[in-house]
């Protein structure tokens, strides 16, 4: 099958889930002073889910580390990011 | 120039098994120097994504003659597609080559697969006498006296002292901007790329691009494809799959609130790609940032005690006619590696003594490749570029040959009546042909 839904795409992919979030969004900022929330869109793994009080929620377990959300995100300090502990994280076989 | 014994301290630390490290790390070893690589990855390879074709086979071939034969390689490429898009039409420039070179060793270029050939790099560099660590996350730079003097692995008694750091850990290279190299970057100056691996039967994709034995394509896109996001596609075929893509600057896919996943489906979508992936099987999915930006992102490239190479240093040409990264990472690699040796034979690792990695730089043709084609990113990676003219071809040639009874208009009227009804002035026009011709004529 080629046509795919993002879940679909998102069950090829290995992760090691590693204990400890690399990547920590500080929601108090999403809420306050942010409109654009950008991450929601951009993230390629579609980890940013926007809540009803204006929030972001983050969900490090499929994250593919590219930093995209640190990059688009428009406020500072509102993503706090480094690289999981080491061979935790995604493990690309293919690409 | 540290105090610490001779037993616990590596000459080189190359930090990151791409295409930058391994080739600097294999180098290094080769000139008989104690060489730790470091790689935050299960394996080489495990966090790496691009395309990908790999055009460095020339410089490789002077590192491991006839290195094709015994790594995994897909296929080289001896025919590459630019195509034009609007939503229902394309227009190629369809370059095919039997000739030295393309269809003959050491041949352009191979499709690979990043996991693999970046594992099979790093064991070459393994074998060349470098120590590679693997699931090794490096966490900042140590110093003293205000030089670089070893890194700080996230781990128990992780501090590792070597006399020369190379930072080859990518895009994010979180040691340049620790060592104070590099600067935060701007959306407009990274793409985000996603891609898939289709699984299709080797018969099915020599049919299906007119292929023999292990010939391959390249076929890249602009135009709508992206719709009104800045970027492009690509397809290559590898032996058994194809990798195919869609790139997005990351400030336009904000701007668009497009979702990357979801250009990459209208890309499969669109009538001039659908037949050629048809009946595949997707086996993976990956993303990642690319720097496009070039010279204009280049950090510093050295400091005392420290080098920065490949993705790290910016070293990725993305512009139009050319989408080139792991040949001028494994360069400025090689480069990095030969400042490196050079500073342990003066045994001097002050930024004056590795100052010398810029005409290494220039005699590997790194900085005179991004310096000649510095104009081009910002605006070749621009909406004109990118997405309008080549839709504007796309229609004009539909146009040209549609016969529905109307009267032939010729070329010239033709374009001007496409220009009028489009958003661009016909001086934006004239001022983005000298650009282009700027960016590559001269």
């Amino acid at each position: 099958m080629v046509m795919t839904t993002h879940e679909e795409k998102m069950r090829t992919v290995r992760f090691r889930v590693g204990a400890t979030p690399h990547i920590v969004v500080n929601s108090e900022i999403c809420r306050n002073d942010c409109s654009v929330h950008a991450c929601v869109y951009v993230c390629p793994a579609n980890l940013f889910v926007p809540l009803d009080d204006g929030g972001i929620l983050f969900n490090y377990e499929q994250c593919f580390e590219c930093g995209t959300c640190y990059v688009a995100c428009n406020q500072e300090g509102a993503i706090r990011w480094s690289y999981p502990d080491g061979g935790y994280g995604v493990t690309f076989r293919e690409s | 120039m540290t105090t610490h014994p001779a037993n616990q301290q590596f000459d080189v630390i190359v930090v990151g098994a791409g295409p930058a490290g391994s080739a600097a790390a294999l180098l290094a070893a080769r000139a008989g120097l104690k060489v730790l690589l470091l790689e935050r990855g299960e394996y080489p390879g495990a966090k790496n994504a691009s395309g990908a074709v790999f055009y460095g086979s020339a410089i490789l071939n002077e590192l491991i003659p006839n290195w094709w034969e015994q790594a995994p390689v897909e296929r080289h490429i001896c025919r590459r597609d630019i195509a034009f898009m609007s939503p229902t039409t394309a227009v190629a420039l369809d370059f095919r080559s039997a000739g030295v070179g393309f269809a003959t060793a050491p041949y352009n270029g191979f499709t690979v697969l990043r996991p693999k050939f970046d594992r099979w790099l790093a064991a070459q560099a393994e074998a060349a006498g470098a120590f590679v660590l693997t699931s090794a996350v490096v966490d900042d730079v140590l110093r003293e006296k205000g030089h670089i003097v070893g890194v700080r692995v996230r781990r128990e008694q992780g501090e590792i002292y070597g006399k020369v750091v190379i930072a080859c850990d990518g895009v994010n290279s979180f040691l340049a901007k620790k060592a104070g190299l590099q600067r935060e970057f701007h959306p407009h100056e990274l793409s985000l790329g996603v891609k898939e691996v289709i699984g299709l039967d080797p018969a099915i994709i020599q049919d299906r691009f007119h292929l023999t034995d292990n010939d391959g394509i390249a076929f890249e896109y602009l135009g709508a494809i992206t719709e009104d996001v800045h970027g492009g596609a690509f397809l290559y075929t590898n032996r058994d799959s194809l990798s195919l893509g869609v790139i997005g600057q990351v400030s336009s896919l904000v701007e668009r609130r497009k979702r990357p996943y979801e250009l990459l489906e209208r890309f499969k979508a669109h009538p001039a790609v659908a037949p050629l992936v048809r009946g595949g099987k997707l086996r993976e999915y990956s993303a990642h940032l690319i720097p496009e930006s070039g010279w204009a992102m280049k950090p510093k490239l050295y400091t005392d005690g420290m080098l920065v190479a490949g993705d790290a240093a910016g070293f990725c040409l993305a512009a139009g006619l050319y989408l080139e990264g792991m040949n001028y990472a494994m360069q400025s690699g090689l480069a990095a590696a030969e400042t490196a040796i050079f500073a342990c034979q003066k045994n001097n690792f002050s930024a004056r003594v590795l100052a010398a990695y810029q005409k290494n730089l220039k005699q590997r043709h790194v900085s005179t490749d991004f310096r000649a084609y510095r104009h081009a990113p910002s605006f070749v990676n621009g909406p004109r570029l990118q997405n309008l003219y080549p839709e504007m071809v796309a229609r004009g040639m539909e146009q040209i040959f549609r016969v529905d009874g109307t009267p032939k208009r010729k070329i010239l009227p033709l374009t001007y009546r496409m220009v009028r009804q489009s958003t661009i002035k016909p001086g934006q026009l004239l001022r983005d042909v000298y650009q282009v011709a700027r960016a590559y004529l001269w």
